[in-house]
């Protein structure tokens, strides 16, 4: 089991603080045994997450500065680069509207039928990707029973991407919405304010943080998807290929410092989502 | 989940509120439902042909062998990892905390293409940083086992930590100061007390992380080589059999693994307590 039980026994009258560690720079000061269980774990996480990433950065910048840009902005790389950006941000926009209204409706509005909803939205997120552009291609693709054929055309991203992202903005603005307090909201319409008003005034401002970090992961996760665009998008240079596919192609022409390159622009656009939810997420628990 | 305390509040419910509703299931029943129950109804397009072809082709139950035990392994050390570093994280200061905490999610975020390369890059037998070293004593990571373990280890990182840390703060750690104070080891409190507490995030961690790790494709295309009845995975096989025209061996791939994710998320719906999320 995990490393770090073998802590050995601590004093009690160790001067650690009494309260659950639940921020940074609160919890007990690591024993021997605990902290050997540190080093094990920051270990495999080197090996595993840490060093390659930092590969991926380093192989970049071999070429140097000029060989980086000369890379991203070739114009295959460049049309790809925008096509994901574009779509991401379309993708999140509509996130935005439809996770919020979906929240909405999950805790707010009662009917038969509602569980059913709740395991549609985390289908997406555990859904192998491949079969997610399988599934999409059945109803959206050359046989499709609405007669919507979108295979190898731009909405195509648009579709799976929207259906990748799904559960992002839902499942961050849910618990938010279900623990707020509705003495305000009932205040207000009793003061005559209108439904509108009373989401726009009252509910809003304290589900925006939520919003917010859900829309940074829908954008991350977006930007970052393959496997649902494989069979659906055709890879169409110029036209449906995305980032990830131009990165792969470089790979498998054993081009390793051309995909460096542009893997370092989804690496960065990561990071700051990583920066930008961790802030919010500061944000929300301390409203909380 | 369908939150109990939503029932307190009743109000009356206006024109407005029956149009969200069936926007919202107009919305989740076209983008997911419906095209999830085409890939049932093309799988059996044939009957239980395709699938009666996929369960006895060896290559294809090689395939779905490798994704099982690939899984396995990854959700071992995922639960293992994930575990002992919420509790160093929740319970434990140290420098670097803050930091940590952000980067532990990354993974989630990062393009599955991205982590091949980046394996890749520090693993390949030929220029990786690692990989000559690794080769000399006889370890092949790249087009290999281990690498493909690593991959899908890599994407469903996070999975069991953002489960398990949420619960270890809310529980505390009076209990666990408790028992020490009453003589028990670290190993005794561990498995006696905080274990149990923890146990309905963990198995959410674990169920999530297995769907995860089942279904990784993108990070595993880059490190598997995917080499036929070797280290082609199921994942894979389904992008195979579709661009060879194998359609109804692609669907019928594609079920099998879209009802183990939907079995994995009815049972974690199901599972999970009302007050829980």
């Amino acid at each position: 089991m995990s490393v770090a039980t073998t802590a050995g026994p601590r004093p009690e009258t160790d001067a650690g603080p009494r309260h659950a560690a639940s921020d940074s720079g609160v919890g007990y000061p690591l024993t021997r045994a605990s902290g050997l269980g540190l080093g094990l774990a920051m270990l495999w996480f080197s090996l595993l997450v840490l060093i390659p990433l930092t590969a991926v950065m380093v192989t970049a910048s071999e070429a140097g500065w000029s060989g980086f840009w000369g890379t991203i902005t070739n114009e295959q790389t460049a049309a790809a680069i925008r096509l994901t950006v574009g779509t991401a941000l379309l993708v999140t926009l509509v996130n935005v509207v439809m996770g919020t209204a979906i929240a909405w409706v999950l805790v707010r509005d009662r009917f038969v039928g509602q569980r059913v909803l709740e395991i549609l939205i985390d289908i997406p997120f555990a859904l192998p990707t491949i079969v997610a552009g399988l599934v999409l291609l059945s109803l959206y693709g050359p046989k499709s029973p609405l007669g919507i054929n979108v295979a190898n055309t731009r909405p195509a991203v648009f579709l799976a991407f929207l259906f990748v992202t799904l559960p992002f903005v839902v499942r961050t603005v849910q618990p938010v919405l279900a623990e707020l307090d509705r003495e305000a909201e009932e205040a207000a319409a009793s003061l005559g304010a209108s439904r509108f008003t009373v989401f726009r005034r009252i509910v809003l401002p304290s589900i925006t943080p939520a919003i917010a970090a859900g829309a940074a992961l829908s954008f991350a996760r977006g930007v970052s998807e393959y496997g649902s665009l494989v069979l659906l998008s055709g890879n169409l240079p110029h036209k449906t290929e995305v980032t990830s596919v131009r990165i792969l192609s470089s790979i498998e022409n054993d081009n390793l410092e051309g995909a460096a390159a542009v893997a370092t622009i989804l690496l960065v656009i990561s990071l700051i989502v990583i920066v930008t939810v961790d802030i919010l997420q500061r944000r929300l628990v301390r409203r909380g | 989940m369908a939150d109990l305390s939503v029932q307190r509040g009743h109000y009356r419910r206006g024109p407005g509120a029956y149009a969200l509703r069936l926007v919202v299931v107009a919305y989740l029943f076209l983008l997911v439902a419906w095209p999830l129950y085409l890939v049932g109804r093309n799988a059996f397009a044939n009957g239980f042909d395709d699938l009666a072809a996929i369960l006895t082709d060896p290559d294809a139950v090689h395939a779905l062998n490798l994704t099982a035990q690939v899984a396995l392994a990854s959700v071992t050390i995922n639960t293992v990892f994930g575990v002992g570093i919420s509790l160093l994280v929740v319970r434990y200061r140290f420098p670097g905390k803050g930091v940590l905490n952000a980067l532990l999610d990354l993974p989630l975020s990062v393009s599955p293409i991205v982590v091949g390369l980046a394996l890749v890059l520090v693993y390949n037998g030929r220029t990786g940083w690692f990989g000559p070293a690794l080769e000399s004593i006889g370890l092949q990571v790249i087009f290999s086992g281990p690498g493909i373990v690593m991959a899908t280890a890599f994407v469903a990182l996070p999975l069991v930590i953002r489960e398990v840390v949420p619960v270890l703060q809310e529980i505390g750690d009076e209990q666990e100061q408790a028992a020490r104070s009453l003589g028990a080891s670290a190993g005794q409190t561990f498995f006696r007390i905080t274990l149990p507490a923890i146990k309905w995030g963990v198995i959410y961690g674990v169920v999530l992380c297995l769907a995860r790790s089942l279904g990784e494709f993108g990070a595993v295309k880059v490190v598997s080589g995917n080499v036929l009845g070797s280290t082609r995975t199921a994942t894979l096989m389904v992008e195979e059999k579709y661009l060879n025209f194998d359609r109804g061996g692609a669907y019928a791939t594609a079920f099998l693994l879209a009802l183990i994710a939907v079995a994995v998320i009815v049972s974690v719906t199901l599972i999970r307590p009302k007050d829980h999320r």
